[in-house]
């Protein structure tokens, strides 16, 4: 399964430029981790995989509030198909019973497909979106589907350096 | 060379990171240039067998019996029944047989093989959100006091129990195994019989084994005795019948032994399915009426038809744990095992921070082969202790109390009970009543006045900034 990139070599340039950070490669290399933020499940629907969209107050100067829902929305849709139970599902789920299951086996199943294309989204929103604003999202599923993990990332270049650091701001390189 | 503020790395002290960990490691993993895949880091009881391919339980119970008495007796059947069966009746009784008896291997080894739906541990940065959120008054306490959540699901109440062990929220119908130490979705019950915990991800084969199973034994049973009426309807009568084929006999005792305890347990699957309820659900007694109010099933779809298709026919989830997943180079544990000792609270999640932390770092460092300027693990002394305790900042330089994880597991090994492993030797009746004591689920020593925290949809306490 692609994981988001998290290595220098893996990543490719972005077109976008914002601020300080001009690819994850120099998000890496010049930013400290200062916090993880975790956006837990949602339960109210059942155990559907679900995250709350409610934004979190730490993300408040680092993202726009519309950007930040988007993305979890649009990651709760891709769960949704994924888990969805309709035709294609039983298909495979009989399919699967009459083939006592071996069909695992061989084929991808859509849940994978849809995992697939959930990584995919994740890295395009990294580049795009978050790493130009100093912030990594990890894909669940590395996180057993417990939480959406968000690493912010603090810019030593720029003057505001987290509180407690004992590195010295310095200015720039 | 960029000019940062960081210390320079010292390649001395990444080789001595990795010397640390090879000898440390007492399982006899000497190489450590080799990458690791996760299963042999797991920190759950299972064993791991074809690379991390197969996974089971770590007691694997009667698996061998269950195993042994299927072969045993279709081995008979085909051999001494099914010729004189042939001869007098049908070449399709073999078939049928055959069929069936591949299907109850086929599906016995699925369920005893798969991955029941095991959540990974939850990592230590993410354990301390977790505790932050709830205990806001930053207690120093070693243990703190059982905690629950309740949520809302369809309108109903469901308590969402904190997990001492994988320090995490179950999530609902999640449970956590003792015999195999780790939470499982949907859990169902652990099962001696196929030496494993049956939970979403295997819980069709497991039904699809037991239905099958119904089947084989019923069918052996009826053609065993049609085999000895048969053959005693000749001129010498059933004894003769039986001293011509003994093995018949042998067939008939283990088939009406497991007759009645498969079918009975066919039948009770069956209805769990029907109403989408769990063993361990059902036991409980979660959704049956208390209080003269009926307190129904959340997650039913109110319609036989439809929970029998979502359960059975539902889409198949993956694997959370990756267990065939290569580890960063530096493989020193990332989860938190329960038997690590805990000093005051909040330092030793400073420490499994800052590994992370770095550990992050150095990954990222061994990719793009550019010496980063980062702190230098093995100088404590330079950099102050940050106190901010979720900053995860290269720089904190405080070396983690580590512990291989396999010391963990193999602590975990001798100090839990085997519970009731003895009780189900012998007789497959005892399938029925091992139900119960299997789900046992280890609470948590000090339940003095939990503090229950009401959360709905959108809880309102949020994170906390930092300071």
């Amino acid at each position: 399964m692609i994981s988001a990139p998290r290595t220098a070599t893996d990543r490719t340039k972005l077109p976008y430029c914002h601020e300080s950070f001009h690819n994850l490669q120099e998000l890496r290399h010049s930013a400290s981790l200062a916090n993880k933020v975790f956006i837990q499940r949602d339960y109210t629907d059942g155990t559907v995989c679900k995250f709350q969209t409610k934004f979190p107050s730490e993300l408040d100067s680092r993202i726009e509030r519309t950007l930040f829902e988007d993305t979890v929305k649009t990651l709760n849709n891709y769960y949704a198909e994924a888990e969805k139970i309709g035709g294609q599902s039983y298909l495979e789920g009989c399919l699967a019973c009459l083939t006592v299951y071996l069909i695992f086996l061989c084929i991808e199943t859509r849940y994978e497909k849809v995992l697939k294309k959930i990584s995919w989204y994740i890295q395009e929103q990294n580049e795009k979106v978050y790493a130009p604003r100093g912030l990594l999202i990890t894909d669940p599923i590395e996180r057993g589907m417990r939480v959406i993990e968000i690493s912010v990332y603090e810019d030593h270049g720029s003057s505001g350096s987290s509180s407690g650091s004992s590195t010295t701001s310095s200015s720039g390189r | 060379m960029k000019n940062c503020e960081y210390q320079q790395i010292d390649p001395g002290a990444l080789g001595t990171s990795n010397t640390r960990t090879s000898t440390t490691l007492p399982c006899g993993r000497k190489n450590s240039q080799r990458p690791r895949r996760k299963w042999e880091v797991f920190p759950g009881k299972n064993r791991f067998f074809c690379d991390g391919r197969i996974m089971m339980g770590r007691q694997c119970g009667v698996l061998p019996l269950t195993i042994g008495l299927i072969l045993i007796t279709s081995g008979l059947f085909f051999t001494f029944d099914c010729p004189f069966l042939v001869h007098h009746l049908t070449v399709f009784i073999p078939v049928i047989g055959g069929v069936l008896f591949v299907f109850v291997i086929i599906t016995l080894l699925q369920t005893s093989f798969t991955d029941p739906g095991i959540l990974p541990r939850a990592l230590p940065d993410e354990a301390v959100d977790i505790e932050r959120q709830i205990d806001n008054s930053g207690s120093s306490t070693y243990r703190p006091p059982p905690r629950t959540k309740e949520i809302l699901i369809n309108d109903q109440v469901v308590k969402l129990k904190y997990c001492f062990t994988c320090k995490m929220f179950r999530p609902p119908r999640t449970s956590h195994c003792s015999l195999c130490d780790n939470c499982v979705e949907r859990f169902d019950h652990h099962c001696p019989w196929v030496g494993n915990c049956v939970g979403k991800r295997n819980y069709r084969f497991f039904y699809a084994f037991i239905v099958s199973l119904s089947f084989l034994t019923s069918f052996i049973f009826g053609c065993v005795i049609t085999h000895l009426t048969l053959r005693s309807q000749g001129v010498n009568g059933i004894i003769q019948a039986i001293q011509d084929s003994p093995a018949s006999i042998a067939e008939l005792v283990i088939c009406f032994f497991s007759i009645w305890s498969i079918l009975g347990l066919s039948g009770f699957h069956t209805y769990l399915v029907a109403s989408n309820l769990t063993t361990n659900e059902d036991i409980k007694g979660s959704w049956s009426s208390k209080r003269g109010e009926e307190s129904g099933n959340p997650y039913t779809y109110n319609n036989i038809f439809t929970n029998c298709c979502v359960v059975l026919c539902g889409p198949m989830p993956p694997s959370l744990i990756d267990r065939r997943g290569f580890l960063p180079p530096d493989d020193a544990p990332q989860t938190v095992t329960s038997d690590t000792e805990l000093p005051p609270f909040m330092s030793k999640n400073d420490a499994n921070m800052c590994t992370q932390g770095t550990k992050e770092l150095l990954e990222s460092m061994a990719h793009s082969s550019v010496i980063q300027s980062t702190c230098a693990p093995g100088t404590p002394k330079t950099a102050p202790v940050s106190q901010e305790s979720l900053l995860h900042t290269i720089s904190i330089t405080v070396s983690p109390p580590n512990r291989p994880p396999s010391t963990g597991c193999s602590g975990h090994q001798a100090l839990r009970p085997i519970d009731v492993s003895c009780s189900q030797k012998g007789n497959k009746r005892a399938a029925l009543h091992t139900h119960k004591p299997m789900l046992r689920v280890p609470s948590p020593p000090c339940s003095l006045g939990h503090s229950p925290i009401i959360l709905s949809d959108a809880p309102d306490m949020g994170f906390i900034p930092l300071n």
